[in-house]
């Protein structure tokens, strides 16, 4: 595996900064977190994340809107802003030599975005129709109301909102989230590519170095769990979504968890892949992913079936996630590790994949695992260990859900 | 980075773009076939095909197809558009051999006649996801009502009649006829010495039919039209429209690509700030659709559908305006500055590489370098962007819209 070179630097108002040299490359990718996700939105304004994430593009610092455009554009910065279950997170990536003014422009959103009332209204008519057009995507629903499910209020909210909620949500509440959230103590900067370390810390503690403020705390979640296990919808396809327990990333388990979820979804030659579209061409598209918050995890899996074949694809999906600990293989195992490997290895070309990675291990673990570590973790696992795994955190207590013209049974006793 | 290429005697063309400093090697073949090229009894053949070479040959089973791929950690697909049927991967390069040899197998699959029906079934799942698709239908519309009665509107998928009707013997006699060395080039980009690449193709794709199929590439004249597809219980409205631009192997290409970012980009452009920014639309984008021959600017709206005709007048006052005055000086720099940037980020991964390194060569026989790409689009000038807008202005001669609207608003 190729030698990392990765230092971490906390400043004293708590930002951490963290930065990996890569030498084969002549860009610079960012990701800046902090702790303003969902999951600290007053309970019944869903979206105020969401809002607040459209709303610091919208002018900060000396520059309005277009301005921030125009100077990001003209550094060559790709970059988006997106709200998700823990964070609001910034990412972006440029020629390694622009990181510096691309920086200074990250510190005036940060700390000091306009966030004007008539922006305000701009951003709220816009999300409306973000929300709108999800309606007209069963797919993209499907994962949003499996969510709303499968965990518990708050962590249960989308990150893009609710229309419900929406009309709720006044300018003064995005302020507020934003003085609450964008906070130092618990924010994560991290920084791939072509970069000196010292010259970052140096200049970051410039720019953030007023930067002050105390984690927010987690919102209360009082709003009632959808409980219903069919959206009715006129599609031609039926959406088929499944949910159930897993372990998170920071948990001793994970890897095995990992390996799990890939002996059923990684690759084509998984046992879902195989056994559902291969073997009974009963779909297009399937899979499983694990997804993890900082404290639970879930299986998230997707099927998409035209109408009359829905029941018997839940019926086979279910059958394979729920028999995962029988006959798994040494050579189902070595493809999962092949192709980790080459994941891992891969990830060494792309400075926002290493970006994003430095800041998500900070976050879920407290400290950086080096590609090498994950590589060593994955290939100690021995099949017994799956086994073992998958039947510790079963297939049990299915969440299902379904959207299209019909319902279907569910045959598993949940 | 180092360039190479060759003609094996039946006619595949390899190109390669060496890069020693990079940890993984990308590679593909571009089959110059897509549904274009198809007649209507066999729409969406060259799409089902795709699918069926990962059935495998006498040698290699399905099974043992996903599974190889799979042992050595290849991240591998495949895609049909109108023009080319392309199969690639990225993989380690200790891995190359391996999948290498197997896709040059399978290019050449046995077309089983199990394994055919088996797979229709999946691509009629594939047509059923698409349709619950608005924005994927709407393009699809497009294609058929712009180019009606030119090969470029054939679908990709085919329909669910196309398909239900289509027999194995069609498809092996389509395979037959197009799968021929003349009509494939094999890219490679990465971390890979020439020899090698060399010595791959010369074990394993020498012995691949020659021939080559003619295109008809004549440029489309299209009439336009509109074309309303009501969708009951839809919030949104979808609407996409196109008219002619340059095709992909005139040299206006690149001030193409140029206007329709200053113009369409999803951010900072001037639909951008027409539409989005003020929240009146969710989506407001023109992209450049270059194909052979004939290529089209396609416009893309969503929005509420009582705000369609007031967003659509707006579009249309905002592509009078460029087509009579141009750009400005600050706009194009800005946009110089934006798709420089694109393009080296882009280039720094060998998966990022290969499909300019292969489409340049699929469709002008030239390889261009980054540094190449990056000279021309710095050389662009104002009077460039004049030029093209002379012989392609803007317009939206052809519209499709999906959703809840039952006539379009006059």
């Amino acid at each position: 595996m190729p030698n990392q070179q990765i230092e971490i630097h906390t400043l004293d108002n708590g930002l951490t900064i963290i930065t990996e040299k890569m030498t084969a490359v002549r860009s610079a990718a960012i990701a800046l977190s902090i702790p303003a996700g969902g999951c600290y939105e007053p309970s019944g304004k869903n979206g105020v994340a969401s809002l607040l994430s459209d709303l610091m593009l919208r002018g900060a610092g000396g520059n309005d809107s277009r301005a921030i455009s125009v100077a990001f554009d003209n550094l060559g910065v790709q970059y988006h802003l997106s709200p998700g279950w823990h964070q609001i997170t910034f990412s972006a990536a440029t020629i390694a030599d622009r990181l510096p003014e691309t920086l200074r422009l990250v510190a005036d959103i940060f700390l000091r975005p306009q966030l004007k009332q008539d922006s305000f209204e701009m951003c709220k008519i816009g999300r409306e129709q973000t929300l709108r057009s999800i309606e007209d995507e069963p797919r993209q629903m499907l994962m949003i109301e499996l969510r709303k499910r499968c965990y518990t209020p708050p962590w249960n909210r989308s990150s893009e909102g609710s229309l419900e909620n929406l009309p709720e949500i006044s300018h003064q509440d995005v302020r507020t989230h934003f003085q609450n959230c964008s906070v130092p103590t618990g924010a994560i900067l991290g920084i791939a590519g072509d970069v000196d370390a010292s010259q970052i810390v140096s200049q970051c503690e410039q720019l953030f170095g007023s930067w002050s403020g105390e984690s927010p705390s987690l919102s209360q979640g009082s709003e009632p769990k959808p409980t219903s296990n069919h959206i009715e919808h006129d599609s031609t396809q039926t959406q088929i979504g499944i949910a159930y327990r897993a372990v998170p990333y920071r948990d001793p388990d994970y890897y095995r968890a990992w390996t799990a979820v890939n002996i059923l979804s990684g690759g084509m030659s998984s046992r879902l892949f195989t056994k559902v579209r291969e073997e009974r061409g009963l779909c297009y598209a399937i899979g499983a992913s694990l997804n993890t918050l900082k404290e639970e995890a879930r299986i998230l899996c997707y099927a998409g079936t035209t109408n009359d074949r829905a029941q018997e694809t839940l019926d086979v999906t279910i059958e394979e996630l729920k028999n995962i600990d029988q006959n798994v293989t040494e050579s189902e195992l070595q493809r999962c590790q092949a192709r980790a490997k080459s994941a891992l290895i891969m990830q060494e070309e792309s400075t926002m994949a290493r970006a994003s990675s430095l800041v998500r291990d900070w976050f879920h673990l407290g400290h950086i695992t080096t590609l090498g570590e994950v590589r060593e973790r994955i290939e100690s696992i021995h099949t017994e260990d799956v086994v073992a795994y998958a039947r510790q955190h079963p297939a049990s207590d299915l969440q299902v859900l379904t959207i299209g013209p019909q319902p279907l049974q569910v045959s598993e006793s949940t | 980075m180092k360039f190479e290429q060759e003609t094996l005697d039946n006619g595949l063309k390899v190109v390669a773009e060496l890069n020693p400093n990079v940890h993984s090697v990308a590679f593909g073949f571009f089959v110059r076939t897509g549904s274009r090229d198809e007649t209507a009894d066999v729409s969406g053949v060259s799409h089902f095909l795709e699918h069926m070479v990962f059935k495998g040959t006498e040698k290699y089973s399905a099974e043992d197809v996903n599974r190889i791929f799979d042992e050595v950690g290849a991240n591998y697909n495949a895609s049909t558009s109108e023009e080319v049927t392309l199969f690639y991967a990225a993989v380690l390069p200790e891995y190359l051999p391996v999948a290498f040899e197997m896709f040059s197998s399978i290019l050449y699959p046995s077309l089983r006649d199990d394994d055919f029906k088996m797979e229709k079934q999946v691509i009629l799942e594939e047509i059923g996801m698409y349709d619950d698709m608005p924005t994927f239908t709407a393009y699809e519309k497009l294609m058929q009502t712009h180019f009606a009665g030119h090969p470029l509107s054939r679908s990709i998928l085919g329909s669910v009649e196309s398909i239900t009707a289509l027999k194995a013997e069609q498809m092996r006699a389509y395979h037959e006829s197009h799968y021929l060395a003349g009509n494939i080039t094999l890219a490679v980009a990465g971390n890979v010495e020439w020899s090698t690449v060399v010595d791959l193709t010369k074990k394993h794709c020498n012995h691949w039919p020659a021939g080559e199929t003619a295109r008809d590439t004549t440029e489309a004249e299209p009439a336009g039209g509109v074309l309303v597809l009501p969708k009951p219980g839809a919030f949104q409205e979808h609407v996409a429209q196109m008219c002619p631009a340059p095709a992909s192997a005139s040299p206006l290409r690149f001030a193409a690509d140029v206007l329709t970012t200053i113009m369409g980009d999803d951010a900072n452009s001037r639909l951008y700030w027409e539409l989005i920014e003020p929240g009146r639309a969710e989506a407001a984008e023109l992209s450049y659709n270059d194909y052979d021959g004939s290529s089209g600017y396609m416009t893309f709206l969503t929005c509420s559908p009582e705000d369609v005709k007031e967003n659509l007048d707006a579009i249309s006052v905002i592509y009078e305006q460029v087509n009579k005055n141009g750009v400005t000086a600050e706009e194009l720099e800005q946009t110089k500055n934006k798709i420089a940037s694109r393009i080296v980020l882009r280039s720094e991964r060998p998966m990022g590489r290969l499909s300019t390194l292969g489409s340049n060569w699929v469709y002008r026989k030239e390889y261009r370098s980054v540094e190449d790409d990056l000279e021309t689009l710095q050389r662009l000038t104002l009077q460039d962007i004049h030029d093209l807008l002379q012989q392609y202005p803007l317009g939206q001669l052809s519209t499709v819209a999906i959703g809840p609207l039952e006539s379009f608003p006059k």
